[in-house]
């Protein structure tokens, strides 16, 4: 019989599974995107402009998701874009966690004047507007894949001092940590062993909602054209240049929206699936 | 020839004058088990962590001296402190539910110290967690060494950080108060095992409870503390017989007996707690630290 605890048990495997495999036929996709994509992204055609998606009167075969006003292949344009989306969800988001966890270790253990810096730095980094900021980053360092990554782990590394720090200051109170210190750890080692492990699953649970988070931003940027060039395939360029076709070929704009919004949904599905899972404290 | 020799020490919140040790001084012998005895927030916690180097950020100990087997651990560099008090001494922490990191298992949590302190092998110290886990009647050694925290119940926890508290052989454990979070069943099977494991080893001890019942039961000596303050410090008989201070005569009426479980329990007057915080207040006119 299925009883509360099990039913619950079984959706969050299913929230966990699906968000898995939807990453999964991203990163398939993407990686692979030269040999999967039907069509060359940037091969303009207006003979094709405008191609309504498969089901649909009109569609043409090989252009399964329509084509923009410029004849170029929707799902193909998906497929490139999500390279940049992962790219940038990779890379931002560890390096993101790994800056921000540590301050945050570092001032939640050792406390004093230590913390006292870093925490009136993270207040101070958090009373600026995010997407203002980081638009004003991108203008001082130019476009570019490099300064969207940039930008996103300098303003984005409080989300993670700010929440470890809180997470290393209640595992610093517990009484295994006094007791190893009573068994000769130095301070640094007690850290790695003692704190950290616990500290782990929190840092999982917000290092997936920090890749949603990047690629939204990425999204955001290549939106108002402050990502990489206008010519490769971004998510949010797509949005943006779907925006004003709207009413001709609405499929330019949704498709996108769908792979960004299932992606960021996943991402943060993946982080509480995988908390239940691994963490052994829930169990 | 005392193991453990406190004197003077005083300890105030950090940044204060408002001292929460008030120059205790005390002494527990080799193989001897000391209660610490008091009401909550009477310093009794706090002289076990500073004799430990567990004293929280916000303590500070201004003045006194904690000697182990001679060496006075405040002067020395803090390196080397931790190196002695992990071999010399231990802990046998109040709330085995907090007590044992829950993302590790049981083995390394034992073994950890005889590799970092006593330098010895993973696989010497693996045969000396089995050995000291049946010490405490756990029957599957192997099977508890194996597992995380969180499958185990409250007493087998307990079991295994007093198990680990022997582990190394130290010359003194601090128990604080091991059994106040356990239920009534299992804190008599608990505090029977201290005592075992303590009369096996020779382990001197230094037991911090609020109860005096336990204090009876196991300790040779007791000190009872005040407001950070050393009210009276007795051999255990004696003081059950006659205890010398006010307070503590009051504390013993306060507290249950056996023999007669019946009879009713007297809160400890006002007069005696106006005494007793008098005297606390004569020891702060007369400290002159700056």
């Amino acid at each position: 019989m299925l009883d509360g605890r099990s039913l619950v048990k079984r959706t969050a495997g299913l929230r966990l599974w699906l968000s898995v495999a939807w990453l999964s036929l991203l990163v398939i996709g993407a990686v692979f995107a030269p040999l999967v994509a039907p069509q060359d992204p940037l091969m303009q055609d207006l003979f094709t402009a405008r191609l309504p998606p498969f089901w649909m009167h009109g569609a043409e075969p090989g252009y399964w998701l329509g084509t923009d006003s410029l004849g170029r292949d929707v799902l193909s344009r998906i497929l490139y874009g999500g390279r940049v989306a992962l790219i940038v969800a990779l890379l931002a988001g560890s390096a993101t966690a790994i800056i921000g966890a540590t301050l945050g270790l570092i001032a939640g253990f050792y406390r004093g004047w230590v913390d006292m810096v870093i925490s009136r730095l993270v207040d101070i980094w958090m009373a600026f507007p995010p997407v203002l900021f980081s638009i004003l980053l991108i203008a001082v360092l130019g476009t570019g894949l490099g300064s969207v990554i940039l930008a996103i782990i300098v303003i984005d590394w409080t989300r993670f001092a700010r929440v470890v720090r809180a997470e290393a200051m209640a595992q610093g109170a517990m009484d295994y940590v006094a007791s190893a210190q009573v068994a000769g750890r130095g301070r640094f080692s007690t850290v790695l062993t003692e704190i950290l492990p616990n500290v782990l699953p929190t840092i999982t649970v917000l290092l997936t909602l920090e890749m949603g988070i990047a690629v939204i931003v990425e999204a955001i940027l290549s939106f108002v054209n402050l990502s990489i060039s206008t010519d490769d395939p971004t998510w949010g360029g797509m949005i943006a240049e779907g925006r004003v076709s709207i009413h001709q070929a609405w499929w330019v704009l949704v498709f996108p929206l769908i792979a960004l919004f299932l992606t960021v949904l996943s991402f943060s599905q993946l982080g509480e699936g995988l908390k239940d899972r691994f963490d052994p404290v829930l169990q | 020839m005392s193991f453990l020799k406190i004197r003077n020490l005083s300890v105030v919140l950090r940044g204060t004058r408002h001292r929460l040790l008030r120059d205790v001084s005390l002494d527990v012998a080799a193989t001897e088990v000391m209660g610490l005895v008091g009401e909550s927030g009477a310093g009794k916690s706090m002289i076990g962590k500073a004799v430990l180097g567990i004293l929280p950020r916000s303590a500070q100990v201004v003045s006194g001296t904690i000697e182990m087997d001679g060496v006075d651990l405040l002067s020395m560099d803090p390196r080397r402190r931790r190196a002695l008090i992990g071999r010399q001494a231990a802990l046998i922490p109040q709330d085995p539910l907090t007590a044992l990191n829950p993302s590790r298992r049981i083995r390394p949590q034992i073994t950890d110290r005889l590799v970092d302190i006593l330098g010895w092998d993973r696989a010497r110290a693996n045969t000396r967690a089995e050995e000291i886990l049946h010490e405490v009647h756990i029957a599957a050694p192997e099977r508890v060494l194996g597992s995380y925290p969180h499958e185990l119940s409250g007493g087998m926890r307990q079991r295994i950080l007093i198990a680990s508290a022997f582990a190394a052989e130290p010359r003194l454990i601090v128990a604080d108060e091991p059994t106040t979070a356990l239920d009534v069943t299992v804190q008599k099977q608990i505090l029977k095992l201290i005592h075992e494991m303590q009369a096996q080893h020779g382990t001197a001890l230094l037991f911090v409870t609020h109860d005096l019942g336990v204090v009876a039961k196991i300790c040779q000596r007791l000190t009872v503390l005040y407001g950070g303050l050393v009210v009276e410090e007795a051999d255990v008989r004696a003081f059950f017989r006659a205890p010398v201070h006010a307070y503590s005569r009051a504390l013993l009426a306060a507290t249950p007996r056996h023999s007669d479980p019946d009879a009713d329990l007297t809160p400890v007057p006002e007069a005696v707690i106006a005494a007793v915080q008098d005297q606390v207040l004569a020891a702060d006119r007369s400290w002159t630290h700056a």
